[in-house]
């Protein structure tokens, strides 16, 4: 299962939000850190603001703040205002209905189920301790280059 | 919490309900020991409030087969509030299951519901691993259902994630014929 891109951007913009729920990020300091356009990622936030996970923050300042419970909100919970998670059967395609195409579409189901139930099972809060987890061999590597 | 596949029941997970000061008061209080006979009626009193189900013998049956001091890597291990039991935690050491070296196997916890997100499965969760470690093994593995996203969630927060084995299983009525439906969600009990 592959993301759709708006899909990865509202999760890197989740996680940096739920990172710091104090702080007001701006789009285009998230645009920036990712490398993708600010005008893009403005379209995901408003998403994310609409499903009540974050709240749009104006003027000086300014910008979203995470207003979601990460010991709640699962990765699935955002994905799924993304990326239409339907069962298979409501997408027929040509070949569907033949013995190869219904063990074919078995195979897809069964890996399907097992992403969303890895998904589901990951709140941000595990999220957070994970992103802390990668970071640490990054830090310490820095941390070796600057005591040479 | 409740417990993992492994176990003989489906298990119907509910939303927790919200621990208070007191609970998280008394949580700092907990002791994780073995189990005792003394221990048997709260756990299946616990166990019943999430299943539904009361299982007397397979409580018994349990408690002959895991209770007493882990020597067989064998452990049941009850969360003591004051005297009262919070929670257990159920696993045991298994070997060479399919060439996987020995681990420690997690098949059974839960935590009595106004006890609950004051950290009693964590202490348990962390109780068990230790006596595991002292068996010998480096790795900690359980089984649960796909939809029992609340214990799923649990146990990843306290860094577990998929391993390196798949659980598989088939409809021994149809053995050998082409399953009917794709692959549902739920536990199979």
């Amino acid at each position: 299962m592959r993301l759709q891109k708006n899909t990865s951007l509202a999760l890197y913009s989740v996680i940096e939000f739920a990172a710091d729920p104090e702080r007001h990020v701006s789009a285009a300091e998230i645009a920036a850190k990712y490398g993708v356009s600010a005008h893009h990622l403005a379209k995901v936030l408003s998403d994310l603001a609409r499903a009540d996970i974050v709240k749009s923050v104006r003027g000086a300042g300014g910008g979203y703040r995470f207003t979601g419970n990460a010991r709640r909100l699962t990765l699935l919970d955002v994905i799924r205002l993304f990326e239409d998670f339907a069962p298979s059967a409501t997408r027929r395609e040509p070949g569907e209905a033949t013995p190869v195409g219904m063990a074919l579409r078995l195979v897809q189901s069964e890996i399907d189920e097992i992403a969303k139930a890895t998904f589901g099972s990951i709140t941000l809060a595990t999220m957070l301790r994970l992103v802390e987890r990668q970071a640490r061999p990054a830090k310490r590597s820095a941390a070796r280059t600057r005591g040479r | 919490m409740t417990r993992a596949a492994g176990a003989t029941d489906a298990v119907r997970v509910r939303r927790l309900p919200r621990g208070g000061t007191r609970a998280r008061a008394a949580a700092s209080d907990i002791v994780v020991r073995p189990a005792r006979l003394a221990d048997l009626d709260p756990v299946i009193a616990i166990d019943k409030t999430v299943t539904g189900l009361e299982k007397r013998d397979y409580w018994r049956s349990v408690f002959r087969r895991y209770a007493g001091n882990g020597q067989s890597g064998r452990q049941f291990l009850v969360a003591d509030a004051g005297g009262r039991v919070a929670g257990f935690v159920i696993g045991e050491v298994r070997d060479w299951e399919f060439g996987s070296p020995p681990c420690g196997w997690v098949f059974g916890i839960d935590v009595r519901p106004d006890m609950r997100l004051a950290g009693v499965g964590a202490r348990m969760l962390t109780a068990i691993c230790e006596r595991f470690r002292r068996s010998g093994v480096q790795t900690v593995r359980t089984m649960l259902a796909r939809d029992n996203t609340l214990v799923l969630s649990f146990f990843r927060s306290q860094g577990m994630m998929a391993g390196p084995f798949i659980p598989l299983e088939m409809d021994l009525a149809n053995a050998g014929e082409a399953p009917a439906r794709p692959a549902r969600s739920g536990p199979s009990r």
